[in-house]
């Protein structure tokens, strides 16, 4: 499984990267975007849109499939659980942030171990970088987005500081190993 | 920190020396709230906490406090109060009595919540809630009414979407930290504890709300909390729950008609 964290201003970002990848790619996708709640935001349709990918907002205790995109829904933290199953929680705000991209990064970690890949692009916060680090000491695969080329530093910025062992790659660079490793 | 299989010894610990079952809740948000606790705590392995728990009441209280999640707020998705005015209150006000049950209530945001839109559409008066949670520092608290003024901004703003007509201000009367709800919203409001896993039908209530509480429970626990709440229906009676829960896993799935797909409103029909 692959997870991308960022906040609103990734949007183009993972727009690229799900368009870049092989037609046949179908690892499942988890996008864990901060943004306001309360608001039905057209993340989702646009995404369909512009994509040849069925995307799904979680709902609890869904099952995970491949070849599906899933986003976190705003205002949920997004878990995953033993039997292949997303769940929900609303607990209280982790950075700041529902859904925190740290909450799925550990939970996602704890199931998955080796087979989790976490990617950390642009965002304003350090949300991410705790449970990037995370997914690293479990042996998975941990990129974040290359500080020059990221709108908001903060995000991968902290992840390095916290752990210098991650893959920095910019959004072509992101694209190809993907598809090297997953296709 | 504790991993999964932990955690079943932990909850099978729980359930024999404290008769709480938590064995069909979710487990990756039960496990998330434990290493949360113990983290809190100072505790490193899952030996600690099964001591300290075994050991120190006081320790447990809290323990259990934490992990039955009791995060709330005031209008919290105002789309839903929104489908619920619109669509359930004038088919509740055709009752001379109304009696409403909030399930898993938290600190009462929901509850009050309710009674803010009922007295503004004039059904107050003759509706009883009954709130319940499993958590009796939740009903304490419930009861007592009174929320801290730094989150008033955003519920204010959630009143207004939820389409209020008044201040909420109104309802409450503050001091320079917190608020307190008018007293008139206690006299129809009944919070007791009540533990959907192991306690039965209380009365029978034309609408239930239980929202963001089955996100805790597993399919097998959530299907038999939804056959209570089946049971605690009159037919046409309402069942709301999370926006992003559903019945589909349900065996009483067929009884129910989709009266809002979105905001996850239904009704009994058969």
């Amino acid at each position: 499984m692959i997870i991308i964290g960022g906040s609103a201003g990734s949007f183009n970002t993972i727009l690229s990267i799900l368009n870049g990848l092989d037609k046949n790619f179908s690892v499942p996708i988890v996008i864990v975007l901060h943004r306001l709640k309360n608001y039905e935001s057209s993340f989702e349709d646009i995404l369909r849109h512009h994509t040849h990918y069925i995307v799904k907002e979680v709902e609890d205790k869904e099952i995970i499939k491949n070849g599906i995109v899933y986003t976190a829904p705003s205002n949920y933290h997004l878990l995953l659980e033993e039997n292949n199953t997303f769940s929900l929680d609303v607990s209280e705000l982790v950075n700041y942030s529902r859904p925190s991209i740290d909450v799925t990064f550990e939970s996602a970690s704890a199931i998955l171990k080796e087979k989790c890949c976490g990617i950390l692009l642009s965002g304003a916060n350090n949300d991410g970088a705790k449970g990037l680090k995370r997914i690293a000491e479990n042996n998975g695969t941990t990129i974040i987005q290359d500080c020059q080329e990221a709108e908001y530093k903060n995000m991968p910025n902290a992840a390095k500081l916290i752990y210098k062992y991650h893959q920095e790659l910019n959004t072509k660079n992101i694209i190809n190993k993907l598809n090297n490793e997953y296709c | 920190m504790i991993d999964f299989n932990d955690l079943d010894e932990l909850l099978f610990t729980i359930q024999k020396q404290f008769d709480y079952d938590f064995s069909e809740y979710s487990k990756a948000s039960m496990l998330r709230r434990i290493n949360r606790f113990m983290e809190i705590n100072s505790m490193t392995t899952a030996v600690d906490l099964q001591f300290e728990l075994i050991n120190n009441p006081k320790i447990f209280k809290e323990f259990i406090n934490e992990i039955v999640v009791n995060v709330s707020e005031f209008f919290r998705d105002p789309s839903f109060y929104q489908s619920l005015t619109k669509n359930i209150f004038p088919y509740l006000d055709s009752y001379p009595k109304i009696n409403i049950w909030s399930a898993g209530c938290s600190f009462g945001e929901e509850t009050y919540s309710l009674a803010i839109l009922l007295k503004e559409t004039g059904m107050y008066d003759k509706t009883r809630l009954y709130a319940t949670d499993i958590s009796s520092n939740a009903i304490e608290k419930s009861k007592k009414g009174i929320y801290p003024n730094i989150n008033f901004k955003d519920y204010s703003k959630n009143y207004f979407e939820c389409g209020g007509q008044a201040s909420l201000n109104n309802y409450f009367i503050s001091d320079e930290k917190n608020s307190i709800i008018n007293s008139d919203f206690k006299k129809n409001i009944l919070f007791s504890n009540h533990n959907l896993v192991t306690d039965g039908v209380f009365k029978e209530c034309q609408l239930i709300l239980c929202r963001n509480v089955l996100i805790y429970f597993n399919d097998e626990l959530q299907n038999k909390v939804l056959k209570l709440f089946y049971d605690s229906l009159p037919i046409h009676g309402f069942l709301a729950l999370g926006k992003k829960e559903s019945l589909r896993f349900s065996s009483v799935y067929e009884n129910f008609k989709e009266i809002d797909r979105n905001e996850k409103i239904y009704q009994k029909i058969k």
